[in-house]
Protein backbone atom coordinates (compact mmCIF):
# COMPACT_ATOMS: atom_id res chain seq x y z
CA UNK A 1 0.00 0.00 0.00
CA UNK A 2 1.19 3.49 -0.81
CA UNK A 3 2.25 5.68 2.39
CA UNK A 4 0.69 9.04 0.36
CA UNK A 5 -1.98 8.18 -2.10
CA UNK A 6 -3.23 11.03 -3.99
CA UNK A 7 -6.75 10.37 -6.07
CA UNK A 8 -7.73 12.97 -8.72
CA UNK A 9 -7.66 16.01 -6.30
CA UNK A 10 -8.32 19.50 -8.62
CA UNK A 11 -8.13 23.60 -7.41
CA UNK A 12 -9.04 26.28 -9.30
CA UNK A 13 -8.14 29.55 -8.49
CA UNK A 14 -11.34 31.76 -9.88
CA UNK A 15 -11.47 30.49 -13.86
CA UNK A 16 -7.82 29.27 -13.40
CA UNK A 17 -7.29 25.37 -13.06
CA UNK A 18 -4.15 25.04 -11.11
CA UNK A 19 -4.22 21.08 -10.57
CA UNK A 20 -6.78 19.38 -12.77
CA UNK A 21 -7.85 15.85 -11.88
CA UNK A 22 -3.82 14.76 -10.22
CA UNK A 23 -3.09 11.49 -9.30
CA UNK A 24 -0.07 9.82 -8.09
CA UNK A 25 1.51 8.09 -5.29
CA UNK A 26 4.16 7.85 -2.81
CA UNK A 27 5.35 4.49 -1.66
CA UNK A 28 7.70 4.24 1.39
CA UNK A 29 10.68 4.67 1.49
CA UNK A 30 11.12 6.02 -1.64
CA UNK A 31 12.61 9.43 -3.35
CA UNK A 32 9.52 10.47 -5.54
CA UNK A 33 9.94 13.69 -7.78
CA UNK A 34 7.33 16.20 -9.45
CA UNK A 35 8.58 18.06 -12.14
CA UNK A 36 7.08 20.34 -14.56
CA UNK A 37 7.37 23.98 -16.11
CA UNK A 38 6.62 27.04 -13.82
CA UNK A 39 3.39 27.12 -12.90
CA UNK A 40 2.29 23.63 -13.59
CA UNK A 41 0.84 23.21 -10.34
CA UNK A 42 3.11 21.55 -8.39
CA UNK A 43 3.38 24.05 -4.95
CA UNK A 44 -0.08 24.00 -5.68
CA UNK A 45 -0.28 19.91 -5.18
CA UNK A 46 2.39 20.70 -1.96
CA UNK A 47 -0.29 22.70 -0.28
CA UNK A 48 -3.19 20.67 -1.11
CA UNK A 49 -1.29 17.35 0.96
CA UNK A 50 -0.47 19.68 3.77
CA UNK A 51 -4.08 21.36 4.00
CA UNK A 52 -2.88 25.35 3.50
CA UNK A 53 -5.39 24.57 0.47
CA UNK A 54 -8.81 22.87 0.89
CA UNK A 55 -9.37 20.82 -2.13
CA UNK A 56 -11.90 21.57 -4.69
CA UNK A 57 -12.23 18.04 -5.76
CA UNK A 58 -10.47 14.36 -4.91
CA UNK A 59 -9.19 12.97 -2.09
CA UNK A 60 -5.65 12.36 0.02
CA UNK A 61 -4.81 9.42 1.86
CA UNK A 62 -1.75 9.05 4.13
CA UNK A 63 -1.28 5.90 5.54
CA UNK A 64 -4.23 4.39 4.46
CA UNK A 65 -6.09 7.44 6.10
CA UNK A 66 -7.88 10.06 4.35
CA UNK A 67 -6.45 13.95 5.38
CA UNK A 68 -7.60 16.02 2.58
CA UNK A 69 -10.83 16.92 5.23
CA UNK A 70 -7.74 17.17 8.24
CA UNK A 71 -6.59 21.19 9.55
CA UNK A 72 -3.08 21.74 8.81
CA UNK A 73 -2.49 20.63 12.22
CA UNK A 74 -3.31 17.00 12.27
CA UNK A 75 -1.94 16.54 9.13
CA UNK A 76 1.10 17.25 10.89
CA UNK A 77 0.67 14.89 13.71
CA UNK A 78 -0.49 12.20 11.00
CA UNK A 79 3.32 12.52 9.67
CA UNK A 80 3.37 15.10 6.85
CA UNK A 81 6.25 17.51 7.11
CA UNK A 82 6.92 20.04 4.80
CA UNK A 83 10.00 22.75 3.16
CA UNK A 84 8.68 25.82 1.00
CA UNK A 85 10.22 27.06 -1.59
CA UNK A 86 10.35 30.74 -1.08
CA UNK A 87 12.31 29.41 2.79
CA UNK A 88 9.73 29.77 5.52
CA UNK A 89 12.09 30.34 8.72
CA UNK A 90 11.30 32.53 11.92
CA UNK A 91 13.85 34.79 10.80
CA UNK A 92 14.45 36.60 14.52
CA UNK A 93 14.56 32.86 16.13
CA UNK A 94 18.07 30.79 16.75
CA UNK A 95 18.86 28.17 14.97
CA UNK A 96 18.19 25.78 17.66
CA UNK A 97 14.59 27.68 18.29
CA UNK A 98 13.69 27.14 14.80
CA UNK A 99 13.77 23.09 15.36
CA UNK A 100 12.46 23.24 18.35
CA UNK A 101 9.13 25.22 16.84
CA UNK A 102 9.19 21.58 14.66
CA UNK A 103 8.66 19.66 18.07
CA UNK A 104 6.31 22.06 19.40
CA UNK A 105 3.07 19.39 18.66
CA UNK A 106 5.51 16.50 20.43
CA UNK A 107 6.02 19.02 23.55
CA UNK A 108 3.62 18.20 26.14
CA UNK A 109 2.69 20.71 29.16
CA UNK A 110 0.18 23.30 29.82
CA UNK A 111 0.37 26.99 30.83
CA UNK A 112 0.50 26.31 34.55
CA UNK A 113 3.24 23.73 33.87
CA UNK A 114 5.06 27.22 32.30
CA UNK A 115 4.62 29.52 34.75
CA UNK A 116 5.22 27.20 37.90
CA UNK A 117 7.90 25.62 36.47
CA UNK A 118 6.91 21.92 36.99
CA UNK A 119 9.14 18.61 36.90
CA UNK A 120 6.33 18.06 33.75
CA UNK A 121 7.16 21.36 32.25
CA UNK A 122 10.99 20.44 33.00
CA UNK A 123 11.04 17.17 31.59
CA UNK A 124 9.67 17.81 27.96
CA UNK A 125 11.44 20.83 27.36
CA UNK A 126 14.65 18.61 28.47
CA UNK A 127 13.46 16.20 26.06
CA UNK A 128 12.35 18.41 23.37
CA UNK A 129 15.85 20.25 23.33
CA UNK A 130 18.13 16.57 23.61
CA UNK A 131 15.93 16.15 20.39
CA UNK A 132 16.36 18.95 18.35
CA UNK A 133 20.51 18.62 19.90
CA UNK A 134 20.52 15.44 18.37
CA UNK A 135 18.67 16.55 14.79
CA UNK A 136 21.03 18.92 14.56
CA UNK A 137 23.75 16.89 15.15
CA UNK A 138 22.88 14.73 12.89
CA UNK A 139 22.81 16.95 9.91
CA UNK A 140 26.30 18.63 10.83
CA UNK A 141 24.22 21.19 11.88
CA UNK A 142 24.69 21.96 15.43
CA UNK A 143 27.82 24.42 15.43
CA UNK A 144 25.14 27.00 14.07
CA UNK A 145 22.97 26.07 16.95
CA UNK A 146 22.76 29.68 18.25
CA UNK A 147 22.91 31.63 15.46
CA UNK A 148 19.41 33.62 14.19
CA UNK A 149 17.92 31.87 11.13
CA UNK A 150 18.15 35.15 8.77
CA UNK A 151 21.82 35.31 9.35
CA UNK A 152 22.86 31.56 7.79
CA UNK A 153 23.37 31.08 4.08
CA UNK A 154 20.66 30.09 1.91
CA UNK A 155 22.36 26.40 1.48
CA UNK A 156 22.24 25.89 5.30
CA UNK A 157 18.50 27.47 5.26
CA UNK A 158 17.53 25.52 3.65
CA UNK A 159 18.81 22.19 5.67
CA UNK A 160 17.67 23.63 8.36
CA UNK A 161 13.97 24.17 6.99
CA UNK A 162 14.16 20.14 6.54
CA UNK A 163 16.24 19.68 10.40
CA UNK A 164 12.58 21.48 11.10
CA UNK A 165 10.33 19.38 9.22
CA UNK A 166 12.43 16.27 10.73
CA UNK A 167 11.36 17.18 14.23
CA UNK A 168 7.81 17.30 13.73
CA UNK A 169 8.68 13.39 13.97
CA UNK A 170 7.25 13.05 9.94
CA UNK A 171 7.38 9.90 8.03
CA UNK A 172 7.14 11.94 5.07
CA UNK A 173 9.06 14.94 4.15
CA UNK A 174 7.98 17.33 1.13
CA UNK A 175 10.39 18.95 0.06
CA UNK A 176 10.01 22.47 -2.42
CA UNK A 177 12.58 22.96 -4.83
CA UNK A 178 15.36 22.72 -1.60
CA UNK A 179 18.02 22.79 -4.41
CA UNK A 180 17.05 26.16 -5.69
CA UNK A 181 19.39 28.73 -5.26
CA UNK A 182 22.08 26.15 -5.04
CA UNK A 183 25.54 25.77 -6.80
CA UNK A 184 26.62 22.95 -8.53
CA UNK A 185 28.66 21.37 -5.37
CA UNK A 186 25.65 22.61 -2.65
CA UNK A 187 23.38 20.95 -4.67
CA UNK A 188 25.50 17.76 -5.04
CA UNK A 189 25.63 17.95 -1.18
CA UNK A 190 22.00 17.99 -0.87
CA UNK A 191 21.85 15.06 -2.98
CA UNK A 192 23.73 12.93 -1.03
CA UNK A 193 22.22 14.27 2.33
CA UNK A 194 18.25 13.66 0.96
CA UNK A 195 20.09 9.83 0.12
CA UNK A 196 21.14 10.13 3.42
CA UNK A 197 17.41 11.04 4.40
CA UNK A 198 15.95 7.88 2.57
CA UNK A 199 18.29 5.61 4.40
CA UNK A 200 17.34 6.45 7.57
CA UNK A 201 13.93 5.93 6.69
CA UNK A 202 12.31 8.49 5.98
CA UNK A 203 9.90 8.72 2.45
CA UNK A 204 10.52 12.48 0.27
CA UNK A 205 8.46 13.55 -2.09
CA UNK A 206 10.07 16.39 -4.05
CA UNK A 207 9.68 19.19 -6.61
CA UNK A 208 12.60 20.07 -8.31
CA UNK A 209 14.08 22.03 -11.43
CA UNK A 210 17.13 20.87 -11.62
CA UNK A 211 17.11 17.89 -14.05
CA UNK A 212 20.69 16.48 -12.61
CA UNK A 213 20.08 16.29 -9.29
CA UNK A 214 16.05 14.63 -10.14
CA UNK A 215 17.13 12.54 -12.48
CA UNK A 216 20.16 10.78 -10.15
CA UNK A 217 18.15 10.99 -6.97
CA UNK A 218 14.28 10.03 -7.68
CA UNK A 219 13.10 6.41 -7.35
CA UNK A 220 10.06 7.62 -9.57
CA UNK A 221 8.81 10.72 -11.26
CA UNK A 222 5.77 12.45 -11.90
CA UNK A 223 6.02 14.99 -15.01
CA UNK A 224 2.87 17.66 -14.96
CA UNK A 225 2.04 20.32 -17.18
CA UNK A 226 -1.17 23.01 -16.68
CA UNK A 227 -1.47 20.99 -13.67
CA UNK A 228 -2.43 17.57 -16.07
CA UNK A 229 -0.05 14.61 -15.28
CA UNK A 230 1.64 14.29 -18.81
CA UNK A 231 4.01 11.68 -17.59
CA UNK A 232 5.39 9.31 -15.05
CA UNK A 233 7.45 6.93 -15.06
CA UNK A 234 11.57 5.62 -13.38
CA UNK A 235 14.53 8.62 -14.34
CA UNK A 236 15.06 6.77 -17.69
CA UNK A 237 11.56 6.15 -18.96
CA UNK A 238 10.77 9.47 -18.67
CA UNK A 239 13.54 10.88 -19.85
CA UNK A 240 13.05 9.28 -23.24
CA UNK A 241 9.39 10.49 -23.08
CA UNK A 242 8.51 12.87 -25.67
CA UNK A 243 5.32 14.18 -24.33
CA UNK A 244 8.03 15.45 -21.21
CA UNK A 245 10.62 16.56 -24.31
CA UNK A 246 7.85 18.50 -25.88
CA UNK A 247 7.11 20.20 -22.16
CA UNK A 248 10.44 21.46 -21.55
CA UNK A 249 11.95 22.10 -24.69
CA UNK A 250 8.92 22.99 -26.77
CA UNK A 251 7.37 20.92 -29.66
CA UNK A 252 10.54 19.84 -32.39
CA UNK A 253 13.35 20.32 -29.45
CA UNK A 254 15.64 17.46 -28.15
CA UNK A 255 16.68 16.02 -25.24
CA UNK A 256 20.68 15.65 -25.31
CA UNK B 1 39.08 39.14 11.49
CA UNK B 2 36.32 39.02 14.21
CA UNK B 3 35.38 41.84 15.68
CA UNK B 4 34.55 42.02 19.57
CA UNK B 5 32.23 43.23 20.34
CA UNK B 6 30.52 43.85 24.65
CA UNK B 7 28.37 40.64 24.86
CA UNK B 8 25.75 42.72 27.31
CA UNK B 9 23.25 39.86 27.17
CA UNK B 10 25.72 37.23 28.03
CA UNK B 11 27.47 40.00 30.96
CA UNK B 12 24.13 40.01 32.30
CA UNK B 13 23.62 36.49 32.35
CA UNK B 14 26.82 35.77 33.93
CA UNK B 15 26.35 37.94 36.40
CA UNK B 16 22.59 37.71 36.88
CA UNK B 17 22.27 37.18 40.76
CA UNK B 18 24.46 39.72 41.95
CA UNK B 19 23.45 42.21 39.75
CA UNK B 20 19.65 41.54 40.70
CA UNK B 21 20.45 41.80 43.92
CA UNK B 22 21.89 45.06 43.96
CA UNK B 23 19.07 46.32 41.94
CA UNK B 24 16.56 44.75 44.49
CA UNK B 25 18.76 46.30 47.20
CA UNK B 26 18.47 49.57 45.44
CA UNK B 27 14.81 49.56 44.60
CA UNK B 28 14.42 48.49 48.26
CA UNK B 29 16.29 51.46 49.99
CA UNK B 30 14.31 54.33 47.94
CA UNK B 31 11.55 55.27 49.86
CA UNK B 32 13.66 55.81 52.98
CA UNK B 33 15.97 58.35 51.26
CA UNK B 34 13.67 61.11 52.43
CA UNK B 35 12.85 61.63 48.88
CA UNK B 36 9.28 63.90 48.50
CA UNK B 37 6.27 61.69 48.12
CA UNK B 38 6.27 63.48 44.65
CA UNK B 39 9.17 61.70 43.73
CA UNK B 40 7.88 58.66 44.94
CA UNK B 41 5.03 58.97 43.07
CA UNK B 42 7.03 59.20 39.64
CA UNK B 43 8.29 55.61 40.88
CA UNK B 44 4.91 54.14 41.44
CA UNK B 45 4.15 55.45 38.04
CA UNK B 46 7.42 53.51 36.36
CA UNK B 47 5.73 50.73 38.20
CA UNK B 48 2.65 50.87 36.61
CA UNK B 49 4.15 52.01 33.17
CA UNK B 50 6.43 49.36 33.04
CA UNK B 51 3.32 46.68 33.62
CA UNK B 52 1.46 48.11 30.95
CA UNK B 53 4.39 48.01 28.50
CA UNK B 54 4.91 44.26 29.11
CA UNK B 55 1.27 43.54 28.57
CA UNK B 56 1.61 45.39 25.94
CA UNK B 57 4.49 43.93 24.33
CA UNK B 58 2.64 40.18 24.72
CA UNK B 59 -0.07 41.52 21.61
CA UNK B 60 2.84 44.23 19.74
CA UNK B 61 6.20 42.77 20.09
CA UNK B 62 5.72 38.77 20.73
CA UNK B 63 3.20 38.58 18.52
CA UNK B 64 3.41 41.59 16.17
CA UNK B 65 0.14 42.83 16.40
CA UNK B 66 0.58 46.60 16.74
CA UNK B 67 -2.27 47.53 19.47
CA UNK B 68 -3.09 51.50 19.26
CA UNK B 69 -5.63 51.40 21.77
CA UNK B 70 -3.87 49.96 24.59
CA UNK B 71 -5.28 52.12 27.13
CA UNK B 72 -9.03 50.17 26.88
CA UNK B 73 -7.59 47.43 29.09
CA UNK B 74 -5.68 49.90 31.37
CA UNK B 75 -9.62 51.26 31.81
CA UNK B 76 -11.14 48.51 32.66
CA UNK B 77 -8.64 47.26 34.81
CA UNK B 78 -8.82 51.08 36.59
CA UNK B 79 -12.73 50.97 36.98
CA UNK B 80 -12.74 47.38 37.91
CA UNK B 81 -10.48 48.44 40.88
CA UNK B 82 -12.14 50.93 41.75
CA UNK B 83 -15.39 50.17 42.01
CA UNK B 84 -15.09 47.14 43.82
CA UNK B 85 -13.50 49.18 46.08
CA UNK B 86 -15.85 51.61 46.11
CA UNK B 87 -19.11 49.88 45.25
CA UNK B 88 -18.44 46.16 46.80
CA UNK B 89 -15.96 47.15 49.89
CA UNK B 90 -13.13 44.96 48.27
CA UNK B 91 -9.58 45.04 49.43
CA UNK B 92 -6.98 45.69 47.39
CA UNK B 93 -5.75 42.71 47.12
CA UNK B 94 -9.03 41.26 46.37
CA UNK B 95 -9.62 44.22 43.64
CA UNK B 96 -6.53 43.60 42.28
CA UNK B 97 -7.52 39.69 41.43
CA UNK B 98 -10.97 40.92 40.32
CA UNK B 99 -9.28 43.53 37.78
CA UNK B 100 -6.88 40.80 36.48
CA UNK B 101 -9.36 38.49 36.34
CA UNK B 102 -11.74 40.64 33.91
CA UNK B 103 -9.33 42.15 32.45
CA UNK B 104 -8.23 38.41 30.95
CA UNK B 105 -11.76 38.54 29.61
CA UNK B 106 -11.38 41.87 28.34
CA UNK B 107 -8.33 40.96 26.71
CA UNK B 108 -10.00 37.66 25.37
CA UNK B 109 -12.85 40.21 23.48
CA UNK B 110 -10.27 41.92 22.17
CA UNK B 111 -8.29 39.23 21.05
CA UNK B 112 -11.92 37.29 19.30
CA UNK B 113 -12.62 40.93 17.64
CA UNK B 114 -8.78 40.45 15.78
CA UNK B 115 -8.01 36.86 15.37
CA UNK B 116 -8.83 37.15 11.82
CA UNK B 117 -7.32 40.03 11.54
CA UNK B 118 -3.90 41.36 10.57
CA UNK B 119 -1.39 44.20 9.99
CA UNK B 120 -3.06 47.92 9.76
CA UNK B 121 -6.33 46.19 10.49
CA UNK B 122 -5.43 45.29 13.57
CA UNK B 123 -4.41 48.31 14.68
CA UNK B 124 -7.74 49.66 13.54
CA UNK B 125 -9.76 47.59 15.16
CA UNK B 126 -7.67 48.20 18.85
CA UNK B 127 -8.47 51.69 18.38
CA UNK B 128 -12.07 51.07 17.43
CA UNK B 129 -12.10 48.91 20.71
CA UNK B 130 -10.70 51.55 23.05
CA UNK B 131 -13.21 53.57 21.69
CA UNK B 132 -15.84 51.72 22.98
CA UNK B 133 -14.53 51.31 26.14
CA UNK B 134 -14.24 55.04 26.57
CA UNK B 135 -17.58 55.23 25.57
CA UNK B 136 -19.10 53.06 27.79
CA UNK B 137 -16.74 54.72 30.79
CA UNK B 138 -18.63 57.79 29.36
CA UNK B 139 -21.87 56.76 29.01
CA UNK B 140 -22.93 53.57 31.79
CA UNK B 141 -23.71 56.49 34.21
CA UNK B 142 -25.03 54.42 36.90
CA UNK B 143 -22.18 51.90 37.26
CA UNK B 144 -18.91 54.20 36.11
CA UNK B 145 -20.55 57.86 37.23
CA UNK B 146 -19.80 59.22 33.60
CA UNK B 147 -17.23 61.75 32.80
CA UNK B 148 -17.35 62.59 36.46
CA UNK B 149 -15.15 59.83 37.33
CA UNK B 150 -15.03 57.73 40.54
CA UNK B 151 -14.16 59.61 43.34
CA UNK B 152 -12.73 58.78 46.83
CA UNK B 153 -11.47 55.48 45.81
CA UNK B 154 -10.13 54.32 49.78
CA UNK B 155 -6.73 53.94 50.57
CA UNK B 156 -5.08 50.45 50.18
CA UNK B 157 -4.33 48.73 53.34
CA UNK B 158 -2.07 45.97 54.76
CA UNK B 159 -2.21 44.01 58.61
CA UNK B 160 -5.01 47.43 59.37
CA UNK B 161 -2.02 49.88 58.17
CA UNK B 162 -2.57 52.25 55.57
CA UNK B 163 -0.48 52.05 52.88
CA UNK B 164 0.35 55.71 51.05
CA UNK B 165 2.83 57.28 48.83
CA UNK B 166 4.35 58.99 51.77
CA UNK B 167 4.93 56.00 53.80
CA UNK B 168 5.75 54.10 50.83
CA UNK B 169 3.21 51.55 51.51
CA UNK B 170 2.22 52.27 47.64
CA UNK B 171 5.90 52.08 46.36
CA UNK B 172 6.11 48.45 47.65
CA UNK B 173 2.84 47.28 46.37
CA UNK B 174 4.03 48.71 42.69
CA UNK B 175 7.15 47.03 42.90
CA UNK B 176 6.06 43.79 44.22
CA UNK B 177 3.32 43.66 41.35
CA UNK B 178 5.76 44.81 38.89
CA UNK B 179 8.31 41.89 40.04
CA UNK B 180 5.56 39.41 40.07
CA UNK B 181 4.89 40.83 36.26
CA UNK B 182 8.51 40.15 35.34
CA UNK B 183 8.73 37.04 36.35
CA UNK B 184 5.22 35.74 35.31
CA UNK B 185 6.33 37.01 31.65
CA UNK B 186 9.71 35.44 31.50
CA UNK B 187 8.15 31.66 32.57
CA UNK B 188 5.99 32.31 29.77
CA UNK B 189 8.20 33.91 27.30
CA UNK B 190 10.95 31.14 27.87
CA UNK B 191 8.75 27.96 26.98
CA UNK B 192 7.08 26.55 24.23
CA UNK B 193 4.47 29.54 24.63
CA UNK B 194 6.98 32.57 24.30
CA UNK B 195 8.64 30.39 21.27
CA UNK B 196 5.15 30.30 19.47
CA UNK B 197 4.37 33.67 19.66
CA UNK B 198 7.62 34.55 18.70
CA UNK B 199 7.17 32.00 15.36
CA UNK B 200 3.68 33.72 15.13
CA UNK B 201 4.69 36.67 14.55
CA UNK B 202 7.88 35.95 11.91
CA UNK B 203 5.40 33.70 9.88
CA UNK B 204 1.76 33.23 10.85
CA UNK B 205 1.41 31.02 7.74
CA UNK B 206 4.52 28.88 7.81
CA UNK B 207 3.96 28.55 12.04
CA UNK B 208 0.82 26.59 11.39
CA UNK B 209 2.51 24.54 8.65
CA UNK B 210 4.37 23.51 11.75
CA UNK B 211 1.20 22.08 13.37
CA UNK B 212 0.68 25.26 15.75
CA UNK B 213 -2.70 26.28 16.17
CA UNK B 214 -1.69 30.06 15.60
CA UNK B 215 -4.93 31.51 16.72
CA UNK B 216 -4.94 30.05 20.09
CA UNK B 217 -1.87 31.71 20.66
CA UNK B 218 -3.14 35.01 19.37
CA UNK B 219 -5.58 34.45 21.57
CA UNK B 220 -3.34 33.73 24.83
CA UNK B 221 -1.25 36.85 24.20
CA UNK B 222 -4.09 39.16 24.09
CA UNK B 223 -5.77 37.46 27.41
CA UNK B 224 -2.35 37.83 29.05
CA UNK B 225 -1.78 41.65 28.03
CA UNK B 226 -5.14 41.77 29.10
CA UNK B 227 -4.83 40.54 32.67
CA UNK B 228 -1.25 43.00 33.20
CA UNK B 229 -3.34 46.01 32.03
CA UNK B 230 -6.12 45.06 34.23
CA UNK B 231 -3.61 44.80 37.25
CA UNK B 232 -1.34 48.12 36.20
CA UNK B 233 -5.21 49.43 35.83
CA UNK B 234 -6.30 48.59 39.60
CA UNK B 235 -3.06 49.71 40.76
CA UNK B 236 -3.16 53.44 39.58
CA UNK B 237 -6.75 53.44 40.90
CA UNK B 238 -5.64 52.53 44.76
CA UNK B 239 -2.37 54.95 44.07
CA UNK B 240 -4.18 58.06 42.90
CA UNK B 241 -8.20 57.49 44.49
CA UNK B 242 -9.76 59.27 41.49
CA UNK B 243 -10.23 57.81 37.89
CA UNK B 244 -12.60 59.37 35.06
CA UNK B 245 -12.27 57.99 31.45
CA UNK B 246 -9.98 60.87 30.14
CA UNK B 247 -7.33 59.41 32.02
CA UNK B 248 -7.18 56.48 29.68
CA UNK B 249 -7.20 58.54 26.77
CA UNK B 250 -5.39 58.24 22.88
CA UNK B 251 -2.57 60.04 24.16
CA UNK B 252 -1.76 57.14 26.91
CA UNK B 253 -2.13 54.40 24.29
CA UNK B 254 0.34 55.89 22.23
CA UNK B 255 2.66 56.63 25.38
CA UNK B 256 2.83 53.02 26.28
CA UNK B 257 3.04 52.08 22.80
CA UNK B 258 6.14 54.70 22.54
CA UNK B 259 7.22 52.67 25.33
CA UNK B 260 7.59 49.91 24.00
CA UNK B 261 9.09 50.66 21.04
CA UNK B 262 11.95 52.87 22.25
CA UNK B 263 12.77 50.73 25.08
CA UNK B 264 12.74 47.95 22.29
CA UNK B 265 9.86 45.65 21.09
CA UNK B 266 9.78 42.30 22.47
CA UNK B 267 12.11 42.64 25.45
CA UNK B 268 11.09 42.65 29.09
CA UNK B 269 13.90 45.63 30.59
CA UNK B 270 13.54 47.17 27.21
CA UNK B 271 10.10 47.53 28.64
CA UNK B 272 10.80 48.33 32.38
CA UNK B 273 14.28 51.10 30.29
CA UNK B 274 11.40 52.20 27.88
CA UNK B 275 9.27 53.63 30.40
CA UNK B 276 11.58 54.62 33.17
CA UNK B 277 13.28 57.00 30.53
CA UNK B 278 9.29 58.20 29.08
CA UNK B 279 7.79 58.50 32.99
CA UNK B 280 11.37 60.45 34.63
CA UNK B 281 12.00 62.35 31.39
CA UNK B 282 8.52 64.53 30.92
CA UNK B 283 8.75 65.34 34.80
CA UNK B 284 12.31 66.50 34.92
CA UNK B 285 11.78 68.63 31.77
CA UNK B 286 8.31 70.20 33.63
CA UNK B 287 9.91 73.44 33.45
CA UNK B 288 10.68 73.95 29.66
CA UNK B 289 6.69 73.71 30.25
CA UNK B 290 5.15 72.70 26.45
CA UNK B 291 8.68 73.25 24.59
CA UNK B 292 9.17 69.68 26.36
CA UNK B 293 7.13 68.01 24.06
CA UNK B 294 9.36 69.15 21.12
CA UNK B 295 12.61 68.68 23.17
CA UNK B 296 10.85 65.01 23.55
CA UNK B 297 9.98 64.31 19.80
CA UNK B 298 12.95 65.12 18.97
CA UNK B 299 14.52 62.39 21.30
CA UNK B 300 12.57 59.91 19.71
CA UNK B 301 13.27 60.95 16.39
CA UNK B 302 17.69 60.49 16.94
CA UNK B 303 17.13 57.92 18.77
CA UNK B 304 14.87 55.92 15.68
CA UNK B 305 17.47 57.21 13.42
CA UNK B 306 20.35 55.60 15.60
CA UNK B 307 19.06 52.67 16.69
CA UNK B 308 15.34 51.86 15.25
CA UNK B 309 15.00 48.34 17.36
CA UNK B 310 14.70 50.63 20.33
CA UNK B 311 17.55 50.68 23.26
CA UNK B 312 17.35 46.92 24.67
CA UNK B 313 15.65 45.46 21.64
CA UNK B 314 17.95 42.74 19.50
CA UNK B 315 19.82 41.95 22.75
CA UNK B 316 20.45 38.94 22.67
CA UNK B 317 23.14 36.17 24.73
CA UNK B 318 25.93 35.15 22.30
CA UNK B 319 24.53 31.59 23.25
CA UNK B 320 21.44 29.83 23.71
CA UNK B 321 20.65 28.26 26.78
CA UNK B 322 20.10 24.80 27.12
CA UNK B 323 18.37 23.47 29.74
CA UNK B 324 19.60 21.68 32.93
CA UNK B 325 20.32 18.04 31.61
CA UNK B 326 21.02 18.48 28.08
CA UNK B 327 24.47 19.15 26.80
CA UNK B 328 25.91 21.18 24.22
CA UNK B 329 27.10 19.75 21.08
CA UNK B 330 31.14 19.63 20.84
CA UNK B 331 30.45 21.10 17.72
CA UNK B 332 28.85 24.56 19.36
CA UNK B 333 31.25 24.76 21.57
CA UNK B 334 33.30 27.64 20.09
CA UNK B 335 30.25 29.24 19.27
CA UNK B 336 29.53 32.72 20.90
CA UNK B 337 32.30 32.42 23.66
CA UNK B 338 33.13 36.02 23.91
CA UNK B 339 30.50 36.95 21.78
CA UNK B 340 30.77 36.87 18.42
N1 LIG C 1 -3.16 31.46 -4.13
C1 LIG C 1 -3.28 31.53 -5.46
N2 LIG C 1 -4.21 32.33 -6.03
C2 LIG C 1 -4.33 32.39 -7.38
N3 LIG C 1 -3.59 31.69 -8.24
C3 LIG C 1 -2.65 30.88 -7.73
C4 LIG C 1 -2.44 30.75 -6.33
N4 LIG C 1 -1.44 29.87 -6.13
C5 LIG C 1 -1.04 29.48 -7.34
N5 LIG C 1 -1.76 30.07 -8.31
C6 LIG C 1 -1.62 29.84 -9.75
O1 LIG C 1 -1.71 28.47 -9.97
C7 LIG C 1 -0.78 28.05 -10.95
C8 LIG C 1 0.11 26.97 -10.38
O2 LIG C 1 0.98 27.57 -9.44
P1 LIG C 1 2.05 26.76 -8.60
O3 LIG C 1 2.67 27.69 -7.64
O4 LIG C 1 1.44 25.55 -8.05
O5 LIG C 1 3.09 26.39 -9.74
P2 LIG C 1 4.45 25.60 -9.60
O6 LIG C 1 4.31 24.38 -10.44
O7 LIG C 1 4.84 25.43 -8.20
O8 LIG C 1 5.44 26.59 -10.35
P3 LIG C 1 6.95 27.00 -10.01
O9 LIG C 1 7.81 26.00 -10.65
O10 LIG C 1 7.10 28.34 -10.63
O11 LIG C 1 7.08 27.03 -8.54
C9 LIG C 1 -0.03 29.28 -11.38
O12 LIG C 1 -0.62 29.75 -12.57
C10 LIG C 1 -0.26 30.25 -10.26
O13 LIG C 1 -0.27 31.58 -10.75
MG1 LIG D 1 6.31 26.08 -6.99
Amino acid sequence: MALLDVRQITKTFGGLVAVDNLTFHVDEKQIVSIIGPNGAGKTTTFNMITGAYRLDGGEIYFDGQPIHTKSSQQIVKAGIARTFQNIRLFKSMRVIENVLIGCHIHTSYGFFDAVFRTPRFREAERRAHQRCVEILESLDLAQYMDEDAKNLPYGLQRKIEIARAIATDAKLLILDEPAAGMNPQESEALMDFIFSLRDAGYTILLIEHDMSLVMNISDYIYVCEFGKLIAEGTPDQVASDPRVIEAYLGKGGAYE
Amino acid sequence: MKQKRFDLAGFAGRYKLPLLLVLLAALAAVPFLGLSSYVVRVFCMVFTYSILTISLNFVTGYLGATSMGHASLYCVGAYVGALAATRAGCNIWVSLVLAVLVGCLAGGLLGVCTIKLSGSYMTVTTLAFAQVVTMVAKNWTSVTNGTLGIKDIPKARLLGAELTVRNGGMYFVGLGLLILCLLFSSMVIRSKYGRAFIAVRDDELGARMMGLKTRNYRLLGTVISGALAGLAGCYYAYLTGYIDPVTFSFDISMTILTMAILGGLASLPGSIAGAAILTVFPELLRSLDVYRYLFFGFILVIMMRLRPQGILGSVKAARYTLPKGVLRPAAAMEQGKEGT
